[in-house]
């Protein structure tokens, strides 16, 4: 790749507290122009690294650098700058429900810019019209369904054309037509607007769908990545159980618990 | 909501709220009167002042004159120094004389003016002359049963 | 999976009550850190006054329904009982003092404070508790939007303002209500009761005082509000605690508060 990477994640460790770390020495790129997939098990850390590339969270060791700028080093006003450039899809669409669906779109337009009217109007009507939500402008998000939130979410994420879309299990909850639709709306936009777009999720064949390169995280740690078609054919263990979805392998399907006769046995006891 | 529905009744809502405070500033408190009038200072010493407050009234006539403004003690001469602040249009002469009445039998202490025959008027600063101190209940039961022991002395005498 | 209680012995009462009393006062540094914050961060609030308008609607305005019926039983109620117990000594006519004096100096202020903490504070927690679970707050960080400036700040001072004007109306129709059972009702001389009352409750020691209570609640309501709605757990057990607690320790603050006040507004005969 002859230009830089949008994202760059060397050695990455973070954690609440020192005991438990949630990432441990994460690397990884995203090249200019990509959709990669970043998937793991619920509470795998995939959801901590898009925080931390969001300069949520302050990565504990490690470098993060996002569109050439080191995260961990922004002051308030930097992050602002930064994000200005990205734009964030929340799991369930996070639109404010206290305005229309045209407000929701036109929101960083109207705080960020001094645009005229007609101008904003226009702008919020092109970007509802690109997820096909035109006619739903005044609508309020109390009335749509999570599909459709999730799709005007979209839009409102995209109304400044940022450089980066971060995608927080887009795919969550929805039935396969809105699945297709998000989907396909994903990729779509990203290579007609020129963006690139990190989708952290769990759904194996939506995201091996749309997606250039995928890193799997486990337990903290990258476990493997490659194309959905190099991870397909790939060997470990535990992209196997996850690709397949099957109930046992390196992610044992019981609990820890304590042998299961003893456990009857203190029980009747008790 | 539609903005402008918001907006009037904000509107409402704030000129409601004025209004209630202008209210309890006219008609329940005394902003009418004596906020904006002139007043003069005058000082008078009292060997007692009893429960006079600031603020109490000062009335000649039985009409309110002015307000009591400030309350001290003389160190030297061992007297209390109350200063009236009196409405500019009334003028007194410089022999004026102050006491300390109760109103009703046990209402609030006030400062009773009456003028003297005197053509100089009080001016800003002046000391009043004649004052007389409040009655002190505890004085008045004291002297009370000094009198009583006396005449039953003099009884005694009287009967030897 | 639980691991057995250990032994409820004195010490471990005893390191509990340390532990709730050091998180409660980390807790009041937070939301001192938090209010400061509000207030450096009011710029938005004030110079996009739209904002703030639209929180005065949802605080003040929708207030004004309970305070208005409430402050007319109070003043009735004060009428009644007033009248019961001043012509035992046959000061009747003296109605018009309590009543005044009673509605301007500490009901006013204080219910108008408690019924705005409940129904406007509490509202005002679970709007923010609820962007905050809902991911609102985040989505608006994310874009490049202080959620302090923008959602905080317009509703802190939106409370700020509200307090002292439903104060004010709280005491003004108290004051009717104590006319309509005292005049009307009972038969007390009109004239009596505003000349008696106009004689002696003064603007600037009882009526200013009273605003002065008022703006003091209005920001310890508003401001533990928005604290709790923006501290809460993003669940919905985590709102509803947060509004409760908003409810509670706005009231204690609120009487707290009005002893404070009072003790130094009001102290002595002499008012020296």
């Amino acid at each position: 790749m002859a230009t830089a990477p949008i994202v760059e994640i060397e050695k990455v460790s973070f954690g609440y507290d020192a005991a438990r770390l949630v990432l441990s020495d994460v690397s990884l790129r995203i090249a200019p122009g990509s959709v990669v997939g970043i998937m793991g098990q619920s509470g795998c850390g995939k959801t901590t690294l898009l925080r931390i590339i969001a300069g949520w969270l302050r990565a504990g060791a490690g470098a993060a650098r996002v569109l050439g700028t080191e995260v961990s080093g922004l002051d308030a006003k930097g992050i602002f700058a930064l994000r200005r450039k990205m734009g964030m899809l929340f799991q369930f669409g996070a639109l404010f429900t206290d305005m229309t669906v045209f407000d929701n779109v036109a929101f960083q337009m109207r705080e960020h810019t001094d645009l005229p009217a007609d101008l904003v109007n226009d702008l919020v009507l092109m970007k509802l019209e690109a997820v096909g939500l035109r006619g739903a402008a005044r609508l309020m998000p109390s009335e749509l369904s999570g599909g459709m939130a999730r799709r005007v979410a979209l839009a409102r994420a995209m109304a400044l054309d940022p450089q980066l879309m971060l995608y927080d299990e887009p795919f969550t909850g929805l039935d396969p037509i809105s699945l297709g639709v998000i989907a396909r709306l994903v990729r779509t936009l990203n290579d007609s607007l020129g963006q690139t777009s990190i989708v952290v999720s769990h759904d194996v064949e939506e995201c091996f769908a749309i997606v250039d390169y995928v890193y799997f995280v486990s337990a903290g740690r990258v476990v493997a990545e490659g194309t959905p078609q190099e991870l397909r054919r790939a060997d470990t263990p535990f992209v196997q159980q996850f690709v397949r979805g099957e109930t046992d392998g390196p992610i044992p399907f019981h609990y820890p618990a304590p042998a299961y006769e003893a456990d009857l046995a203190a029980a009747a006891h008790v | 909501m539609k903005r402008s529905t918001i907006d009037i009744w904000v509107g409402i809502f704030v000129a409601a709220g004025f209004a209630g405070l202008l209210f309890l500033a006219l008609k329940v408190g005394n902003l009418a009167s004596f906020s904006t009038a002139q007043t003069y200072h005058v000082k008078a010493k009292f060997a007692n002042i009893g429960g006079l407050k600031v603020r109490a009234p000062i009335k000649s006539a039985g009409v309110v004159v002015g307000r009591v403004s400030e309350v001290g003690f003389d160190n030297e001469s061992y007297d209390a120094v109350v200063t009236f602040n009196v409405d500019a249009q009334y003028k007194f002469p410089r022999d004026t004389s102050a006491k300390i009445l109760t109103s009703g039998l046990l209402g609030e202490q006030y400062v009773g003016l009456e003028a003297g025959g005197d053509t100089v008027m009080l001016k800003d600063g002046d000391l009043l002359r004649l004052t007389q101190p409040a009655v002190v209940l505890e004085d008045l039961i004291g002297q009370f049963l000094l009198n009583k022991a006396a005449d039953g002395k003099d009884g005694k005498e009287g009967k030897k | 999976m639980s691991e057995p209680m250990p032994p409820a012995g004195p010490r471990h009462w005893v390191e509990n009550l340390g532990h709730h009393i050091t998180s409660k006062i980390w807790r009041l540094g937070f939301a001192a850190r938090f209010f400061f914050y509000v207030l450096l961060h009011s710029g938005t609030a004030l110079r996009r006054f739209g904002l703030t308008i639209r929180e005065i609607y949802f605080a003040g305005v929708l207030s004004m329904i309970i305070i208005l019926v409430s402050g007319l039983f109070v003043g009735m109620v004060l009428g009644l009982q007033g009248y019961d117990t001043l012509q035992r000594y046959g000061s009747g006519e003296a109605l018009g003092v309590l009543v005044a004096l009673s509605l301007v100096r500490e009901l006013g202020p204080v219910v108008a404070g408690l019924l705005f903490a409940s129904r406007a504070g509490s509202a005002i927690t679970a709007e923010i508790g609820l962007m905050k679970a809902t991911e609102q707050i985040a989505a608006m960080e994310m874009m490049a939007v202080d959620p302090i400036a923008r959602v905080v700040a317009p509703r802190f001072w939106a409370g700020v303002i509200s307090m002292p004007l439903l104060a004010a109306l709280f005491s003004a129709m108290g004051i009717f209500g104590g006319y309509l059972i005292g005049v009307r009702l009972i038969g007390v001389d009109e004239g009596a009761f505003w000349s008696q009352m106009q004689a002696s409750v003064d603007v600037r020691n009882d009526i200013l005082n009273g605003v002065i209570k008022s703006v003091v609640f209005g920001v310890a309501v508003t401001w533990i509000a928005v604290f709790e709605g923006y501290d809460a757990t993003p669940t919905a057990e985590g709102v509803s605690g947060a509004t409760t607690r908003t409810v509670v320790t706005s009231s204690l603050a609120i009487l707290a508060l009005d002893f404070v006040l009072t003790a130094l507004m009001f102290t002595g005969g002499n008012g020296q």
